[in-house]
Parts: C-alpha cells; sequence; structure tokens
C-alpha cells in the first residue's frame, strides 16, 4: 500500500460555493450561512483507493477579487485544481476560462483539472447546460462534474474521480511532483527513486500521520 | 510591582511637558520617544504612541510613512540593533493647535446652505426611499467614502451607487476648497456634523447627529481608511488610481464591506476604538505567563513577526518580534477581522493582512485559527514569509496541544465564562461604570455594565457620556487634565496622568469631596489587581 500527498485547489468566482462544496465533503455537512472566505482555508482529507492512500491537501481559495493576485501563493505546486462555476450564473462560468489559461501559463508540471458546476439543485433555473460545459471540459482535458452541495450531489464523485486521476498520474508521469510516502519499505519501489519526487523519511512520516489525526478539524 | 513603577515615574521626567504650559497641547509630550525601558515594559507599540494625536490623524502622509518594514525583516532576518526609529511613528508634535482652518465667511454659507439641504438634490432623482422624512434620511450617521473623482466606494446605509449625486456634492465640496489650496475638515449645520478626512485616493467623509465630536469623528473616518488599507495596502492603491484615476474601487473591496459596518458598529459601542487601546482578559499572570511561553517555545520561527491569541474581543496574550511592536490601531483592525468573520472557525485559514501602522507599504501572511471545539479562542500567527503557511500550521498544532496539557484553554474558557468583574468588588460605593487606560501600555480595563446600565438606551447613554468626557479632556483648544462634571442623572469624573487616564462615573448625588476619595481608591485596587488585569511584561521571540 502506497501512500501518496497530493495539493488540491480550489477555483472559481465569488459565492459559487466553493467553500460549500469543501465543507460538504470533507465535513459532510452544508451551512446556509457560510461566510465568505478571507484569503485560503486550508483542509485535509484521507482516502484509500484502490491500493492508495490519498491525502489530499484542500486548499480552498476566496473568490473575491481582491484575493486574486494571491492565487498564485495556492495553485503552486498544486497536483489538482478545482474549477468550480455556479450552473445558473453564465459569469461564473465564463470567469474559468480565465482561471484555466492562468494554470496553463504559471504550471509546467502536469495537472488533474476538474470542471464543476456546482448548485445543481437550481438546475430549472440554470444559464450554462451540460452540453456546453462538458464539451469546454473536454477542449482543456479536464473532468466534468455537475454538484449541489445543499443536496449532496455529485460531490463524492467529483473528488473521488479527482483521486483516481492523481493515481494515473503518479503511475504514468515519474515527474508529476506528487509527493509519496512509502507506509512499507520502500526500497522495492522504483517510483520512490524518481527526480522530483519527494520522499519522506520513514521518520517524518510517522510524524505526519500523527500529526494529521487533528489536522482535519473542521 | 511597585519597583517597575518606580522605574516608570523616574523615566517620565523627560518628557514631561512643562506644566506652566498648560494650554500647550498634549502632543508636545509625543515628540520625545518614550526611553528604553519604558518601551520594555511595553506590550503594545507604546513606544510611540501614547495618546491620540488628532491633528497626525488628519495629517498623516502614508508616503512618508516608515514603510518597508516588512522588507526590512526580509531582507535582515532578524538582525536586530539600532531600529527601533525604524518604526518610530510619524507623529511630529510640530503641528499647530489651532489647525481648524477658518473658512471664507461667504463660502461657509454656502457650504452650510448645502449641508442643511442635504438629501435635496436626490430627493428630486430618487423615489421616498432616500428622500426627506425617508428612514435613511434620519439615520444618526452616514459615513460616506468616494474616490477622488467622486465614484462612490462605500455608503453606511443605503446603496452607494444610489446615492451619486451625494457623492458628486461631496466631491464638490472637497475640490472646490483645496483648490484654494486649504482642506476642508469640518462643517457643522444644525445639529449635524459633516467631518472630511481627504486622503490621496479617497475622501471619506461621515454626517452624524450623534454625540462624538469633530476629533473623534475624524479618528472613526481614520479607522475605516485603515480597514481600506489593510485590505489593500497603500501600495496597491496608489498603483490602482495611477493606473485609472477613475476605478470603481469597490470591485476590491467586494466581499470586505463587512468588515468596515462592523468595524462601525462596534466603535459605536466599544470605548476601546476612541481610548486607543486594547481590553485584556483578565487571567491570573502566571497562566498568561505560560502561555505566552507555550508561544515562544513553539513558534520559533524565523521571519514570525507577531503571535497574537484572542478570546471575545480581548487580548490574551501577544508575543512579538523583539523590535516590532504592535500598534493599538492595527491590533483593533486584526480583532474587527476575527470579529466579522465566520470563515476562519471552518478550517485553518492563510490570508493576507496590511497593518497600516506597521507597514502600509505591504501584507503581513496570517496564519489564524481557533484553538478549541467552541470557536472562542483564536490564534493569528503573522509572518513576513508567504511560504511559511506549514510551518506554522505545525506550531500551531503544537502550541493547541501545550495548552490543553497544561490548562491554558481551560483558563481561558473559564475567564471568558465568568462576567469580569463588578464595580461592586472594587469596594466603592456610588461608583457606577469607569474605564483606566494606563497610557504606557495602551490597555484598559472597565467593570461589567450593570444596573442601571442594563438597557440598551442606557448603554447608549452611558457610552455618550463617556464620549463627552473623553472629548472635554481631550479638545485640542484646551485639553483638561481634570473634569468634574455633575450631569443629570450621574457625577462624570475624568482624570489624566502620565500614566493613565481614568473615566469615571458616579451617582447624582456624590460630593466632590467623596468622589476624589473613591477615585483614589479605585486607583490603588487597580493597582493590587494589575497583574490580572492587564499584561504588564511584553514577549518577544
Amino acid at each position: 500500500m502506497k501512500s501518496i500527498e497530493a495539493k488540491v485547489v480550489v477555483l472559481g468566482s465569488q459565492g459559487v460555493g466553493k467553500t460549500s462544496v469543501v465543507i460538504r465533503y470533507v465535513g459532510g455537512m452544508f451551512s446556509k450561512a457560510v461566510s465568505p472566505t478571507i484569503g485560503a482555508s486550508f483542509f485535509t482529507y484521507k482516502m484509500t483507493l484502490d491500493n492508495y492512500r490519498i491525502k489530499l491537501q484542500v486548499w480552498d481559495t476566496a473568490g473575491q477579487e481582491r484575493f486574486r493576485s494571491m492565487a498564485p501563493m495556492y495553485y503552486r505546486k498544486a497536483n489538482a485544481a478545482m474549477l468550480i462555476y455556479d450552473m445558473t450564473s453564465a459569469d461564473s462560468f465564463y470567469d474559468i476560462k480565465d482561471w484555466v489559461s492562468e494554470l496553463k501559463k504559471n504550471i509546467d508540471t502536469p495537472i488533474v483539472m476538474c470542471l464543476v458546476g456546482n448548485k445543481n439543485d437550481l438546475s430549472d433555473i440554470r444559464e450554462v447546460s451540460t452540453e456546453d460545459a462538458m464539451e469546454y471540459a473536454s477542449s482543456i482535458g479536464a473532468l466534468y462534474c455537475e454538484t449541489s452541495a445543499l443536496k449532496n450531489t455529485g460531490i463524492d464523485d467529483a473528488f473521488l474521480q479527482v483521486a483516481q486521476q492523481l493515481i494515473k498520474l503518479y503511475e504514468t508521469s515519474p515527474n508529476s511532483g506528487l509527493h509519496t510516502i512509502d507506509l512499507q519499505d520502500n526500497s522495492s519501489r522504483p517510483a520512490s527513486s524518481s527526480p522530483g519526487m519527494k520522499v519522506d523519511s520513514p521518520k517524518k512520516q510517522t510524524a505526519q500521520s500523527t500529526n494529521s489525526g487533528g489536522g482535519c478539524g473542521c | 510591582m511597585d519597583e517597575s513603577e518606580g522605574k516608570e515615574a523616574e523615566q517620565v521626567p523627560p518628557s514631561v511637558r512643562n506644566p506652566d504650559s498648560a494650554s500647550a497641547s498634549d502632543q508636545d509630550d509625543f515628540v520625545e520617544p518614550a526611553s528604553e525601558e519604558i518601551k520594555n515594559a511595553v506590550l503594545v507599540a507604546a513606544d510611540t504612541f501614547v495618546d491620540i494625536n488628532y491633528d497626525d490623524l488628519v495629517n498623516e502622509d502614508y508616503d512618508s510613512h516608515p514603510s518597508g518594514v516588512i522588507h526590512a525583516i526580509v531582507r535582515s532576518g532578524s538582525q536586530d540593533e539600532h531600529s527601533s526609529s525604524e518604526h518610530n511613528d510619524t507623529s511630529t508634535g510640530e503641528e499647530s493647535s489651532e489647525d481648524h482652518n477658518e473658512i471664507p465667511k461667504d463660502l461657509s454659507a454656502a457650504l452650510n446652505d448645502v449641508a442643511l439641504k442635504e438629501s435635496d438634490p436626490i430627493e428630486e432623482i430618487e423615489e421616498d426611499e432616500y428622500g426627506k422624512g425617508s428612514k435613511w434620511q434620519l439615520e444618526k450617521k452616514h459615513i460616506f467614502i468616494l474616490s477622488s473623482s467622486g465614484k462612490p466606494i462605500y455608503s453606511r446605509h443605503g446603496q452607494e451607487d444610489k446615492l451619486v449625486t451625494i457623492m458628486g456634492v461631496l466631491q464638490a465640496l472637497i475640490s472646490f476648497v483645496s483648490a484654494a489650496k486649504d482642506s476642508m475638515r469640518s462643517i457643522v449645520a444644525g445639529d449635524h456634523k459633516f467631518v472630511f478626512l481627504v486622503r490621496e485616493h479617497i475622501y471619506l467623509v461621515a454626517v452624524s447627529k450623534g454625540l462624538e465630536s469633530v476629533q473623534q469623528l475624524v479618528l472613526q473616518l481614520s479607522y475605516i481608511y485603515n480597514q481600506i488599507l489593510s485590505v489593500l495596502t497603500f501600495t496597491s492603491l496608489q498603483k490602482i488610481f495611477k493606473q485609472r484615476r477613475n476605478y470603481d474601487l469597490r470591485r476590491m473591496l467586494s466581499g470586505s464591506e463587512k468588515f468596515i459596518d462592523n468595524l462601525l458598529n462596534l466603535m459605536d459601542h466599544d470605548p476601546s476604538f476612541k481610548l486607543q487601546a486594547v481590553r485584556c482578559l483578565p487571567l491570573d499572570s502566571p497562566v498568561r505567563d505560560s502561555i505566552a511561553q507555550s508561544i515562544i517555545q513553539h513558534a520559533r520561527v524565523k521571519d514570525l513577526v507577531f503571535a497574537i491569541i484572542l478570546a471575545n474581543n480581548q487580548l490574551v496574550t501577544l508575543v512579538r518580534m523583539k523590535k516590532y511592536f504592535l500598534h493599538p490601531m492595527d491590533l483593533h483592525l486584526i480583532i474587527n477581522l476575527v470579529n466579522a468573520s465566520e470563515s476562519f472557525k471552518a478550517a485553518e485559514s492563510w490570508t493576507p493582512i496590511c497593518l497600516p501602522k506597521f507597514d502600509a507599504s505591504g501584507f503581513l501572511q496570517a496564519h489564524i485559527s481557533y484553538l478549541d471545539e467552541s470557536c472562542q479562542t483564536c490564534m493569528l500567527l503573522l509572518s513576513v514569509d508567504r511560504e511559511s503557511f506549514f510551518i506554522l500550521s505545525e506550531c500551531k498544532k503544537k502550541i493547541q496541544e501545550r495548552l490543553i496539557k497544561y490548562n491554558g484553554l481551560q483558563a481561558i474558557s473559564d475567564s471568558l465564562m465568568k462576567t469580569s468583574y463588578s464595580c461592586q468588588q472594587c469596594g466603592i460605593s456610588d461608583l457606577r461604570h469607569f474605564l483606566y487606560k494606563s497610557r504606557s501600555m495602551a490597555q484598559y480595563t472597565s467593570p461589567e455594565l450593570e444596573a442601571p446600565y442594563l438597557s440598551d438606551e442606557e448603554q447608549e447613554r452611558l457610552f455618550g457620556l463617556y464620549l463627552y468626557l473623553h472629548n472635554r479632556i481631550h479638545t485640542s483648544v484646551r485639553p483638561l487634565k481634570i473634569l468634574y462634571h455633575v450631569g443629570k442623572h450621574e457625577t462624570l469624573l475624568g482624570w489624566v496622568t502620565q500614566q493613565f487616564e481614568l473615566y469615571a462615573v458616579f451617582g447624582p448625588l456624590i460630593t466632590k469631596h467623596t468622589a476624589i476619595g473613591a477615585i483614589n481608591k479605585l486607583l490603588r485596587w487597580i493597582k493590587k489587581e494589575e497583574t490580572r488585569l492587564f499584561i504588564l511584561n511584553s514577549a518577544t521571540f
């Protein structure tokens, strides 16, 4: 069993529900009175998938314009980006294009992208059709999901797909920048010796696992 | 304790003003930086700051502000030495006290005219919502913020974009006066005061029929201006308006209006802003020391400038980099940030914040987290290193563990649970309430509000009394040292010395003699409780 540590950044316009999606996934709850994120919030989430233990470090960023210049700090070295828009707002969908071009310009390591249309519960007043979104997603090589943080639909699936892609990325692309922590002795693992990987020493690894216990407090 | 007081008293003389020049305002005191010993005894930025200098507030120029502190830290790591001059405040005290330039008579008449008809232009365009007799017009205090080109940025009541006409009038007034190489300070029209704070790119205007004096309103506007800087930094504000003079700043401020709203609400009922002092959570000094020690031991991180623990808007502890001080105004902005935002409760946050008094040119990076389940105790770690989130996150875990282990968190929540203290505990009959500010520490203490100040109206009235007392004592025209005021419902006594400011409220029937006796007794009581009520030793990394 191998462990991967992946950095996930959540991007999107103000009020599309980034925090709600993350809190729904990580904390399993929904609050109607989520206040706007200031700067960025940090969450960790651990899952086991296909013989991998994956630790997701999720940066939930603020959508407000004034934090735009801070974004590089959060998406730098990210392994995955969740690009969230509000399906009842065409503008928020168009904003995604800016994010994508910004990511492409500034990130040189391969990155998993997932386009997420949130607020599926309001699909009768939607402004962005599934076809348009899917077409766009495939044009940029991103995954596509429709979610509702309120109804808790599609969110687990979105993160699951991202995690699967991360594993694929890890297995196929040696310089993906994905951090790995091997739980067994790592002598036999060829992956751990490849360049660009950070292999944590066993000592550090235990420290990490004890700390992470309280890490996803929310 | 006595020792330290003796020390302080000894150190005071150099800056004591000549009592003969009584009319010279308090500002003279601030010219000289406090001596080294006092500085060491100081927790919150008292080196540069002993009292409000209103004239500086008005004239403060952020260009000449000692900026670049953040860069200095980044560059020099933690080398110290002669740096204390670097962060000295811009207080010069040179400003003459007759600052309120007379507006020429004819102009003043014209202005009053406009002022009186404040909402007339709007009335014609808008329907009832902003018209005569509307709820909007009857609001007690309005705050307008506009750009120098007259674009609306913020209005406390109503929607700022519906108020373009008013903003236009305000801009016209300001630019008309500034065309004559003069600056607009205030207009008094009927029971309304119009107070202006003109900054390089932003104009702030308060229109109030409340009890605040012009100076107090200027202070509030300065706070709001600093709040805006705290979100944007002065550098980026300048850049934005250099590129486009008529930029709509609301775009950049979107989402931070609530901080301005919250700050204004806090200022309307929290005396710490007008006192320019913070309130500490009462804690026994060994407990407080051990909390500070936990931070010092586990947060020895390069580039960490301040570590702060807050509980219910009160300061629990502050640890700072040796050569830097946190100005109370900056600390108030931090308290406001924590107070106004729910989002820190969900998870650890990593957010940029500019502390204008510390360095208006750049951001500090703040790691913000709550230490307890019930989200009462909030810790902020402020660093200049944008990459240090994970390091600070580790520090936070260790500090938290230690605070749990040694019952630090328990002590904080216990102190929060019980009401701070009642006036009766001081053992002085007829004393209803008081505010005591230690000037060298920039901290204040006050008892719980008790009968008759239980209803909102009564509390507001009490706050008004303090405003009055504070204003009478600090008015720049004729500052006072002692004021004894017999009012209809209570007797007020204000007393300002080199060490402290005391504002006390007694029952209406007390005699002057008893009041003075009571004050002396109160001072003795405060002295006795000092270690619990104040943070006397400033902890440094």
